[in-house]
């Protein structure tokens, strides 16, 4: 029997995500000993799980450069560039939501100190997904990052609009792993290995079972489509971002979103490059199709939540467009790159985006309609700035993150577009769609701006971590949108330099 | 893998199958059927049925199911790892304690928040 040796478990590259597992076990037990009005505390407490665990990712980007790739558990999961990047995406979404949530929970009286913990465990989850290099160590971690999303979207326990939204993303989510699961199975009877290089390998070397393993890629692109919300598997998205907790919504909405990608992107590129002519087909009809039912949706919401969904929905569509590039190998690389980079831009645009819906929220979960708003600027105008500057970045238009983030994925799909008439029109079909999302972000900062609000409109009062996150989130969007413009060749070379 | 391979498992279905619908229909096609009311109802270790066997019982009976699957889970994954304990080693034994690490944390947290109280 094949003992796994020191070396070959090589703990220490995967260390910051073994860190976070460890401390999360022991902030669920700390928890249990902190009185219920002083929840505060394990909220800090996993404040300062995540900047550890951000130390020890520092150290390891830090010795990248001289290290280079490694593997750890015998292969199991690899610690590379878009890795090291993807966590750091993870621990700055947990801490972000974690900062909004010290200050959403107990107004809406929910604050319970398991929420804490189940923010760090699906980051956990999250960070695996993007380590992992084996099919089984996607699944085992895309469940870990689920599951506690579950119970986060149901944690209004008294409240029908959250259980709804709990169970009906646990079911539609559960019934995602299977399809997943399907497929592991599937690609493991046709190649006989789960590992993503030993497919690449099986498939590279031979057709003899291809269409087995071909069909298990397809089960996997649908299982991972739920976690994205991308057309067709999207239904769930309003219904859950609109009935759980907004410190939830904003939360998922980026967590499960990047994680999601970070599998997805990793799968297909590196195992399965052999049949990347059917799955780069496959994306760009999903892609156009998600852009244009998210943007085209979001235009008649009323509500900011669900039209924040649809508009989720619109930018996981536009990560599709790079990952739809990545199908050509000399292209993968730079492909990646780009989603990744918007990724980072979405992260921290959307978080921001809701962190100032809460802001504005009663403390009843109500006052989140577009129509609440109108004055904004007049009572508020520093909240209204900051959501100004998250609507023009989703919508991408200079001087924000999403511009760039937009930048990057569209260019790729151009730079492709002499190899196939499909991705230029899919990156038509993304600027287009763009147009047409600035008509419904624009009607909320029309609605600041240029309507007479209820001059007795009562907001809550920000808090210090709702503020600092706003603060973080805004100054982030605007840095994102900056600095590229100056730096603009050299933040992309530095991007695939580092990848 | 070719696909004869799998031959053996496709004629034990099979045998399983018509085996079982033998079992379940030779009685009711040999043997003699005169129904009564006594023999029609269900069987209730002799006694005479009390009640539908639909009933309301308290939801902490799924509190219970769900903590008895810690334990079940525990013992499943001991139970092979009892047989293997010589030659897994110290590699093995570090595994499995972090292992029940895990569970003990989930145990931790249901005692202290009263999920094995009754009341």
């Amino acid at each position: 029997m094949d003992i796994p040796t020191l070396e070959s478990l090589n703990l220490l590259a995967v260390l910051p995500a073994i860190i976070l597992a460890a401390y999360t076990g022991l902030l669920l037990v700390v928890d249990l000993f902190i009185p219920n009005e002083n929840k505060q505390r394990t909220a800090l407490l996993a404040i300062l799980g995540l900047g550890a665990t951000g130390v020890a990712l520092g150290v390891q980007i830090n010795q990248y450069s001289a290290i280079g790739d490694q593997m750890a558990f015998g292969g199991l999961v690899i610690v590379d560039g878009y890795a090291l990047f993807l966590q750091g995406i993870f621990l700055l979404s947990a801490i972000l939501g974690i900062l909004m949530a010290m200050n959403y929970l107990p107004r809406r009286g929910i604050e319970r100190g398991e929420y804490y913990s189940l923010i760090l465990f699906t980051t956990v989850g999250s960070m695996f997904m993007a380590l992992a290099n084996d099919l089984m160590v996607v699944f085992v971690a895309l469940e870990l990052l689920s599951i506690p999303l579950y119970v986060l979207s149901a944690f209004i326990r008294d409240d029908p609009g959250s259980e709804e939204a709990g169970m009906k993303y646990f079911l539609l989510g559960a019934f995602s792993s299977a399809f997943f699961v399907y497929g592991v199975a599937l690609i493991y009877g046709g190649t006989g290995t789960t590992s993503l290089d030993g497919v690449a390998a099986v498939l590279a070397g031979e057709a003899l079972n291809l269409p087995l393993a071909l069909v298990g890629m397809g089960l996997l692109l649908v299982g991972l489509g739920f976690k994205v919300a991308a057309f067709p598997f999207h239904m769930w998205t309003p219904d859950v971002y609109q009935g759980a907790p907004t410190a939830a919504t904003g939360f998922m909405s980026v967590g499960a979103k990047v994680a999601g990608f970070a599998a997805l992107i990793r799968v297909l590129v590196t195992a399965f490059p052999g049949a990347a002519q059917a799955w780069g087909l496959l994306v760009i009809a999903i892609a156009i199709l998600t852009m244009i039912l998210g943007n085209v949706t979001a235009i008649s919401q009323s509500n900011a939540k669900r039209m924040l969904a649809y508009s989720s929905i619109a930018h996981a569509g536009y990560i599709l467009v790079a990952l739809s590039a990545a199908q050509f190998p000399e292209l993968a690389q730079e492909a990646s790159s780009a989603a990744l980079f918007y990724m980072l831009t979405y992260t921290i645009t959307n978080l921001g985006a809701f962190a100032v819906v809460m802001a504005i929220e009663k403390d009843d979960g109500s006052g989140v309609e577009i129509e609440d708003f109108a004055g904004l600027a007049k009572s508020r105008p520093a909240v209204a700035l900051m959501m100004l500057i998250f609507m023009l970045s989703l919508t991408g238009l200079p001087v924000s993150a999403g511009m760039v983030g937009k930048f990057f994925v569209f260019g790729v799909a151009i730079n492709a577009a002499s190899q196939s008439v499909w991705l230029a029109i899919v990156a038509i079909v993304g600027v287009l769609t763009s147009v047409v999302s600035a008509f419904y972000y624009m009607r909320i900062v029309y609605m600041m701006y240029m309507r007479d609000g209820d001059e007795e409109a009562e907001y809550p009062a920000i808090k210090p971590a709702l503020g600092t996150a706003l603060a973080v989130t805004g100054i982030g969007t605007l840095v994102l949108g900056f600095l590229p413009t100056l730096l603009f060749d050299a933040a992309q070379r530095a991007l695939i330099a580092g990848l | 893998m070719l696909i004869e391979q799998y031959l053996p498992i496709a004629i034990l279905l099979a045998i399983a199958i018509v085996l079982s619908l033998i079992v379940v229909f030779i009685s009711r096609i040999m043997g003699p059927f005169r129904p009564t009311a006594k023999k029609l109802s269900p069987y209730e270790s002799g006694m005479t049925p009390m009640g539908p066997a639909v009933r309301r019982f308290p939801v902490k009976f799924y509190l219970v199911a769900v903590l008895f699957i810690l334990f079940d889970v525990e013992v499943i994954f001991l139970l092979p790892y009892s047989i293997l304990v010589q030659d897994l080693g110290v590699y093995g034994l570090i595994t499995v304690s972090i292992f029940l690490t895990v569970l003990t944390i989930g145990f931790i947290y249901e005692w202290k928040k009263g999920a094995l109280e009754w009341e």
